[in-house]
């Protein structure tokens, strides 16, 4: 018999080492997320999975499950804080979606649409954040990073590489590569790299296969985001009842 | 000064940084301090040097670009032979560091922020440099100079412009007072070092522990969590080692009664965490002491190796076979955050200070997720005295819930500033009688992230129960605008938010914005209730209390003291953010236009 917490009301099942977000979405359940991704250890800073547990805000990606929490997600209050949440992210970069390679297949706009955000809310920020098109096959576009750590990840957890990293501090911090030139094309990254397959926005792109979908053919102009989530979470665990991006599983 | 890419590195700058990876043994974990003498022994960290080190740690140098960014003190490209930071905090403005800024700047030809052409000198702005009882402070090169006035700053225009080096400039400039004007318990403290650990080595580990309980003794760090609690939980945490770690980043802006018992009670701070060694089963612990402190680092050193000398430190303490514990300072860098005891781990393991995920909290998961517990420094002291009082003794000082003493920073506007020491229980309007305050409008208990106190509040009384406090007692009297206090923490708060989470990282920089659009005479009314929307999101879902707290300044001074905002506002509801104007005012000026159409004074 596995232990289980109430989300909104119903009862969710949890494997020992999930955290509330990963028994959710196992479960079927969505939770709004950014920069948690179901094949790595949940990171908690985007803050866009906050719920709300026995009357406390918490972010569910990086709260363990327990028996018996009673988790309130889908409501009003929540998603208001995560439509400031969103406006923030879009107020901070350079966000233009109509000329934007990713529209249609990002995360940020698609959470945008779903969460109905329909105006930017606050003053933009412009940051002036110059391109990398250094490299023969990667664009890079800061303009779009939304600092999630993602590429940071994935570059050093599974592509062994540490080819981003962040610098710089609070509303200053920006993604950097590692190179002494500070440029793309002097790093081993590599079209194949987890790294270009994890950003959610359009920062990493490869080149030369702009627009081969059509906008309005891609994959959150098919279904939204809410329904789409659900796909991508693991809903198997191994024999030994652990699930792969579990907290605390080496 | 030499450009980045001519810094000699021959064979002597090779050797030098040789010896000083192997002092580090060539730890990862010591990166921030590696870079910290590198910024100490070149001005910068320069760029060839990032390369090298890179390769003798075995680590990416992109990672060692990403920790140097980090702090605010260590800098990636050159930044002047004498780097000025003038103290920016709203005590250092009341005593006139703006001007005396702007005469510096203007001697020596350079704007704020600038690293002069020559490359002699650069002039900018940090965080409450912890002297806010004898300012307004600067630091120069890292050390701290006081009272600063017109005479003091032009004496130090000549010495830059003389290229004196900074060893033969007055001592006068760089000295420090203590400024102790009320003592108790704590800064009466006669103890001989090594006095309280001779009787707890002969009682046991696990009686300190319970005495700490029974003293009801809680941090002093403004949290209040019991010491004794947490000693135990530590004590009781699997783990290949435990550690101690001393909090002396002690950052909050008006705060500076750590760096007071760090030069008079030193031995007493080591004393405390010796205790706790014992108690929780510790060999190894940490002093971390903020950067601006770094004036403190050699005396502190000399007292670490006389209490090795006594066997106060060390193998075998004082005869104990098997009591091994010795005590190593770190230095921060400029990154108020890293007083949040999961980012100052994280500084430790030479990280960016980042707060961590919790749980695990640091008494299980701390130090290279071994058992941590991390006190700050007033709360080690009193766990000395508490244990030489004995609880029943000590509990009868203060309040029920809030027991001992608790020294208080006090600064702005009164004819003593300096530090206090009272038991826990004093009201603020004793306080500002002691010191000699009149007409006060309002005081700030705790800092920017603590509490503003209007006039029908004084009757409060500083504890657990009521006014929490690290210690900040900020005073200001009738001719200060409280409207511009709340706007230079709003400021401070946007500098040193880490940037982890979107709430803080963002909302910060948003509110920022807001207080200087209000300021410049744009505000309206809309713009306040969007600082309510804007607390609601960082209050709710920010990582850490920087973000949790950011927007309290405003709340408050807006509750007593909104007047303040309202006669700033315009009468309208709304009025755009976007200035078009001043967005068209750089175009102007490449077109050759200076006349008053051309708004050019709206460029930064």
């Amino acid at each position: 018999m596995k232990e289980t917490f109430l989300l909104d009301g119903s009862t969710i099942p949890f494997e020992p080492g999930q955290t509330v977000i990963q028994a959710a979405l196992a479960a079927g359940h969505y939770i709004p997320h950014l920069c948690y991704h179901p094949e790595f250890k949940p990171h908690g800073s985007c803050k866009l999975c906050t719920v709300k547990i026995n009357g406390r805000t918490v972010a569910s990606c990086t709260m363990p499950a327990e028996a018996g929490l009673q988790v309130e997600s889908e409501i009003e209050e929540l998603n208001a804080l995560r439509r400031s949440l969103v406006q923030m992210l879009f107020a901070e970069g350079n966000h233009f979606c109509p000329s934007c390679e990713k529209s249609g297949n990002c995360l940020l706009q698609a959470l945008g649409y779903d969460l109905e955000v329909h105006a930017t809310g606050f003053r933009h920020l412009y940051p002036d954040r110059p391109l990398d098109a250094s490299h023969p096959d990667i664009l890079l576009d800061f303009n779009r990073c939304i600092l999630c750590e993602l590429c940071v990840r994935a570059s050093s957890e599974v592509d062994g590489k540490n080819v981003f990293a962040l610098s710089g501090r609070g509303i200053t911090k920006h993604l950097i590569v590692n190179a002494e030139s500070g440029k793309l094309s002097d790093t081993n990254i590599s079209l194949t790299d987890k790294a270009m397959q994890v950003c959610p926005v359009g920062v990493i792109l490869p080149k030369r296969v702009g627009f081969s979908v059509p906008i309005g053919e891609r994959r959150y102009d098919q279904r939204p985001i809410s329904a789409q989530a659900l796909d991508d979470a693991p809903r198997q665990t191994d024999a030994g009842g652990n699930c792969a991006a579990c907290e605390g599983t080496p | 000064m030499l450009p980045d890419n001519e810094i000699r590195f021959d064979a002597s700058g090779q050797a030098w940084l040789d010896q000083l990876v192997q002092r580090h043994q060539s730890r990862a974990s010591q990166l921030l301090q590696i870079l910290r003498e590198i910024q100490e022994h070149f001005g910068h960290i320069p760029h060839r040097i990032v390369t090298e080190l890179a390769q003798k740690l075995s680590i990416p140098r992109a990672r060692i670009e990403s920790v140097a960014s980090f702090y605010s003190f260590l800098h990636l490209k050159p930044h002047g032979e004498y780097r000025v930071l003038f103290s920016d905090n709203i005590t250092d403005r009341m005593l006139g560091s703006l001007p005396l800024m702007e005469l510096m700047c203007q001697q020596l030809w350079l704007q704020p922020g600038k690293v002069s052409e020559d490359g002699l000198v650069s002039i900018g702005t940090t965080s409450c440099t912890g002297m806010c009882d004898q300012g307004p402070a600067l630091l120069i090169n890292g050390r701290s100079v006081t009272k600063l006035n017109h005479q003091r700053v032009q004496e130090i225009v000549q010495l830059i412009r003389n290229r004196t080096p900074l060893a033969d400039w007055p001592a006068d400039f760089f000295r420090v007072e203590d400024n102790i004007r009320r003592s108790g318990l704590l800064l009466d403290s006669a103890l001989a070092p090594g006095e309280l650990l001779r009787a707890a080595l002969s009682s046991g580990a696990l009686n300190v522990v319970e005495s700490i309980k029974a003293s009801g003794l809680r941090g002093r760090g403004g949290a209040g969590y019991f010491t004794g609690l947490k000693w135990e939980a530590c004590r009781n945490a699997q783990g290949v080692e435990h550690y101690v770690v001393c909090n002396a980043d002690e950052g909050e802006p008006g705060t500076f009664k750590d760096r007071v018992l760090l030069t008079r009670q030193p031995d007493l701070v080591f004393e405390g965490m010796t205790l706790c060694a014992l108690a929780v089963g510790a060999k190894k612990g940490f002093l971390y002491l903020r950067g601006e402190y770094r004036y403190l680092l050699e005396p502190l050193q000399a007292v670490l190796q006389r209490r090795r000398n006594d066997k106060l430190l060390g193998t075998s303490i004082l005869g104990q076979a098997g009591f091994d514990f010795d005590i190593e300072i770190h230095l921060g860098a400029g990154a108020y955050i890293c007083g949040e005891e999961s980012a100052l781990i994280e500084s430790l393991e030479g990280k960016r200070g980042v707060p961590r995920n919790r749980p695990p909290f640091p008494v299980t998961h701390g130090y290279l997720q071994q058992p941590t517990a991390v006190d700050n420094v007033e709360t080690f002291c009193q766990a000395v005295l508490a244990l030489h009082m004995g609880a029943e003794k000590y509990r009868a000082i203060g309040t029920a819930k809030s027991t001992g003493s608790k020294l208080i920073s006090v600064s702005g506007d009164c004819q003593r500033p300096g530090i206090y020491e009272y038991p826990f229980g004093v009201s603020v309007r004793e306080i500002l009688r002691d010191c000699g305050a009149v007409n006060t409008l309002a005081v700030q208990v705790s800092g920017p992230s603590g509490v503003c106190v209007a006039e029908s509040e004084f009757d409060r009384r500083l504890g657990f129960e009521d006014l929490p406090t690290a210690g900040a007692f900020m005073i200001f009297d009738d001719s200060r605008d409280l409207f511009e206090v709340a706007r230079n923490f709003v400021h401070f708060f946007a500098h040193e938010s880490c940037g982890f989470c979107t709430p803080c990282r963002v909302g910060t920089s948003i509110l920022k914005q807001t207080m200087d659009k209000i300021a410049a005479g744009h505000g309206t009314r809309y713009d306040l209730s969007e600082v309510e929307n804007l607390d609601r999101v960082l209050q709710t879902t920010s990582h850490c209390g920087l973000g949790r707290t950011a927007c309290n300044p405003v709340l408050h001074t807006l509750k007593h003291f909104r007047p303040s905002y309202e006669n700033k506002l315009k009468s309208l509801m709304f009025s755009p953010a976007f200035d078009l104007d001043g967005s068209l005012a750089r175009a102007r000026q490449m077109t050759g236009r200076n006349d008053a159409g051309a708004h050019l004074k709206e460029i930064e």
